[in-house]
């Protein structure tokens, strides 16, 4: 129980960080409840934007209270991304929703839109709540806790546009160097990065495309049952079973109309977060493979005696550090990351195999109660016959 | 063991007293290749056997289709489909079915036979025949004729029609059926022999007589308007049918992409791998279940399309009916003025124009003697056209009579069809049902073992 009392100051070395892990994800020592709701639109001369109420519950000493309710938009969310990429490189940090819908609606604000990034949001935050490392994040706790104008002043205080832009520079100009001396494990890593993410990718378009599918078939099928309707309204003997058939018709078609929905909630949005996972990998395999660049260089730079020769071992010396630290922490949290993978696909899967399940059985249902109340009638019908 | 050929007569029976006894031996609209053909043994008493060609049971299948290639009517060369129609008797004894006749037919003597029976049977609800071209066909369906699964359910179609007739206790006594069964060679020119094409009554005159009647049969009028409904609504069904198995089809096929990168994903998993390639394959079984599943719902809009068609039928005994009506309306409108004349003539009064009158008027009277001559004359008119109304007004009543004796046997066979169709539907949907559940809990197990 120790572990929660951890200062925010805790110590940033390998050997820490590794013992942390060890005692990861386990539902009972949760000390960190986040809510993400009520979408508020608002309106200003120069913009309109959307915040969403963000409500913490927590028993952590370091919190200065134990409830916290702030309103963020999605540029705080995106300030809050960058903040962890810059502390943690080498980390897995959890992605969030696109900017932009895919597939370019017209409405930014569509209804359909916003429920869906407020849950991609809700995941985002208790992603890294749940995350060893990341959930003592100093940012993450403004994040949550800090008012409007006390988020603006602490944004301001970090580092300055044009130095991030250097960053950027460097971190193209040595990305090529890094991949060269890329170790085994690491280029294993990148390897499975790539397929898996050309196979989510696909998953996440065919998973789409069956919603589709299904809502279309949905649209048509809404029109079938009610010409049965209109059919027994010119019959006299076949009024009672065209009206049974319409009825079951129309039970299934509600029975289609929960599986879609299933799918919405159970599978799309699972899938969808690891295709950005997938990307938000890349991004990592880059940083630790520009750490690694930046050794190298000076490495190299040692190696054919070039300016500065006595003050590159310290540096050097220093980058190792650097290397192994990101290494290290990258190692660790890839295995996190995978078991993560493996348990929310599975899930997902089994999600969706279960609402097909139940749809078929409902359907079944429907259409042997019909079955069976025709043969009742029939045998009813058979008896009277008799004499 | 073939009973003596049939009284000639018997072909050209219009609206004959006939009773009609039971109806058709249970002919199922599940089709079957080979089905009853006759009506149960002493059913109805001595009247079915009398100059019944079917006295024992005969079974009736159109049983192989073929391509073949001819030349037509303007020494063109053509692609057609014929049809092996074999005609088999069974003993009632031991069951055992003997082939008696055997010929190939295509579907332009099908159509040729069912025009014939359409002019000398006009009281009958003649049974429809399967569509020419295919219609209300979801995009994966072909429309060309010459596809094998449209020829295939085109041959169901033909043998459901042949065997409408055989079960139709008037019908199945024709000798043009017969020889349609029986003789291959020349049977065209012994249909065009009878003069058929003469007897039928013109569109024109059809058309005229529907907008001109005044006093129809109640009865017909409302067949009339169901037989309208019931084809608008069938059509409906049909083609909302269609647009729902396309969708159908969609949403079974997209799954089966997902068996590949299932196995594509398979290979870079470790522990997931099995229960990824597994389910894989699970996802293609559940894709490819939906072919059949479709096809099975096509024979179900066959049954529904031949009650398309028979709302023409329908139609076609109401416009008759229309037709002798007017007939007879005419008919009795001309006796009336006749008669009319006749009084002014002898009477003296002039209340009718005539131009005998208006002659009379200019050129000075007629003489009496003229006049008597033009008294007898229309005198003998009078009795003619008294006698001739006297029978139309026979005939009409036989007709109305014997053909709403043969709507209600049809109502009775459209009932029954129907409900077995709607809860062959049902049956189908269940099968649907148990595979996805099927498939679907298969999957899940290999879900569940990643």
């Amino acid at each position: 129980m120790d572990m929660n009392s951890f200062s925010p100051m805790m110590p940033t070395s390998p050997l820490s960080m590794i013992n942390q892990i060890k005692f990861e994800d386990e539902p009972d020592l949760k000390d960190l409840f986040i809510t993400v709701d009520e979408p508020e639109s608002h309106v200003t001369t120069i913009e309109t934007f959307i915040t969403y109420r963000i409500i913490t519950k927590t028993s952590r000493g370091e919190f200065d209270s134990s409830e916290f309710e702030v309103r963020r938009r999605y540029q705080d969310f995106l300030w809050l991304k960058g903040k962890l990429e810059e502390a943690h490189p080498t980390l897995i940090i959890p992605p969030l929703p696109e900017k932009f819908m895919v597939k370019g609606m017209v409405e930014r604000f569509n209804d359909d839109f916003i429920e869906t990034r407020r849950k991609a949001l809700h995941k985002f935050l208790n992603r890294i709540a749940d995350h060893p490392t990341l959930t003592f994040n100093e940012d993450f706790k403004i994040f949550l806790t800090a008012q409007a104008w006390e988020l603006s002043s602490h944004k301001k205080q970090g580092p300055g546009l044009l130095s991030r832009m250097g960053q950027t520079v460097r971190a193209v100009a040595s990305s090529m160097r890094g991949v060269k001396n890329r170790p085994e494990e690491f280029m294993e890593m990148n390897n499975f990065i790539e397929l898996f993410s050309q196979k989510i990718n696909l998953i996440d378009k065919i998973s789409q495309r069956i919603y589709k599918e299904e809502r279309e078939y949905f649209d048509e099928l809404k029109e079938y049952g009610p010409i049965h309707i209109l059919w027994s309204a010119s019959e006299e003997d076949l009024v009672d079973i065209l009206k049974d058939v319409a009825s079951c018709i129309d039970r299934c078609c509600k029975a289609t109309e929960k599986r879609m929905s299933g799918l919405a909630e159970a599978l799309l949005p699972v899938v969808h977060e690891y295709v950005l996972y997938s990307e938000m990998l890349m991004g990592v395999m880059r940083r630790r493979d520009q750490i690694q660049a930046e050794l190298d260089s000076k490495v190299e730079a040692l190696t054919y005696k070039k300016a500065d020769a006595d003050l590159l071992p310290e540096e050097i010396g220093k980058l190792e550090d650097k290397v192994e630290c990101a290494n290290n922490a990258l190692k660790a949290d890839w295995e996190r990351w995978k078991q993560n993978m493996q348990n929310d696909i599975k899930l997902a899967f089994t999600d969706m195999a279960e609402e097909n399940i139940h749809y078929y059985e409902q359907c079944l249902a429907t259409w042997e109660s019909f079955l069976t109340s025709q043969t009742n009638l029939h045998l009813e019908e058979a008896s009277e016959d008799k004499p | 063991m073939e009973q003596a050929p049939p009284d000639p007569e018997r072909q050209l029976q219009p609206a004959p007293l006939e009773p009609l006894g039971r109806s058709d031996a249970g002919l199922g609209v599940a089709v079957d290749e080979e089905a009853e053909g006759a009506r149960e043994e002493g059913s109805g008493g001595d009247t079915m056997t009398h100059n019944n060609f079917w006295l024992k049971k005969i079974e009736i299948s159109v049983s192989e289709a073929e391509k073949r290639t001819g030349r037509n009517a303007m020494n063109m060369q053509e692609t057609y489909t014929a049809y092996l129609i074999e005609t088999r008797s069974v003993e009632h004894t031991d069951g055992q079915s003997v082939l008696t006749d055997s010929l190939w037919r295509r579907y332009s003597e099908f159509e040729l036979l069912r025009n014939y029976l359409l002019v000398y049977y006009p009281h009958i609800v003649v049974p429809p025949l399967p569509e020419k071209r295919a219609e209300f066909v979801w995009h994966k369906l072909s429309a060309d004729n010459m596809d094998p699964d449209f020829v295939e359910r085109r041959r169901i179609g033909l043998e459901n029609f042949l065997l409408r007739i055989a079960s139709h206790p008037i019908l199945c006594r024709d000798k043009i059926f017969y020889l349609f069964l029986t003789q291959e060679g020349n049977w065209k020119e012994t249909v065009n022999e009878t003069g058929f094409q003469l007897k039928a009554d013109s569109r024109l005159k059809a058309l005229n007589a529907t907008f001109r009647v005044k006093n129809p049969d109640k009865r017909f009028t409302d067949l009339k308007h169901y037989s309208d409904e019931l084809q608008s609504v069938i059509s409906h069904l049909l083609r909302v049918r269609a647009r729902v198995a396309d969708r159908l089809y969609g949403v079974y096929k997209v799954h089966g992409n997902y068996g590949r990168v299932f196995s594509e994903w398979s290979a870079i998993e470790k522990e997931m791998g099995d229960g990824l390639q597994s389910a894989g394959h699970h996802m293609d079984v559940y894709a490819s279940s939906i072919d059949d599943i479709l096809e099975d719902e096509e024979h179900y809009a066959d049954q529904l399309k031949e009650y398309l068609f028979y709302a023409e039928a329908l139609r076609a005994v109401c416009r008759k009916h229309e037709l002798m009506q007017y007939d007879l309306e005419i008919a009795a409108q001309d006796l009336a003025s006749k008669k009319q004349q006749c009084e002014e003539l002898a009477t003296g009064t002039v209340r009718t124009f005539s131009l005998k009158g208006m002659t009379t008027k200019l050129f000075g009277q007629e003489t009496p003697e003229q006049r008597e001559a033009r008294i007898k004359v229309l005198e003998e008119q009078i009795n003619e056209g008294e006698q001739q109304l006297k029978s139309k007004n026979l005939e009409g009543r036989e007709f109305v009579k014997n053909a709403w004796a043969d709507i209600e046997r049809f109502k009775e066979q459209k009932n029954r069809d129907l409900k077995e169709a709607l809860i062959s539907y049902a049956v189908m949907q269940i099968s649907m049902c148990k595979k996805g559940i099927q498939v679907w809990t298969n999957a899940k197990e290999c879900f569940s073992k990643m």
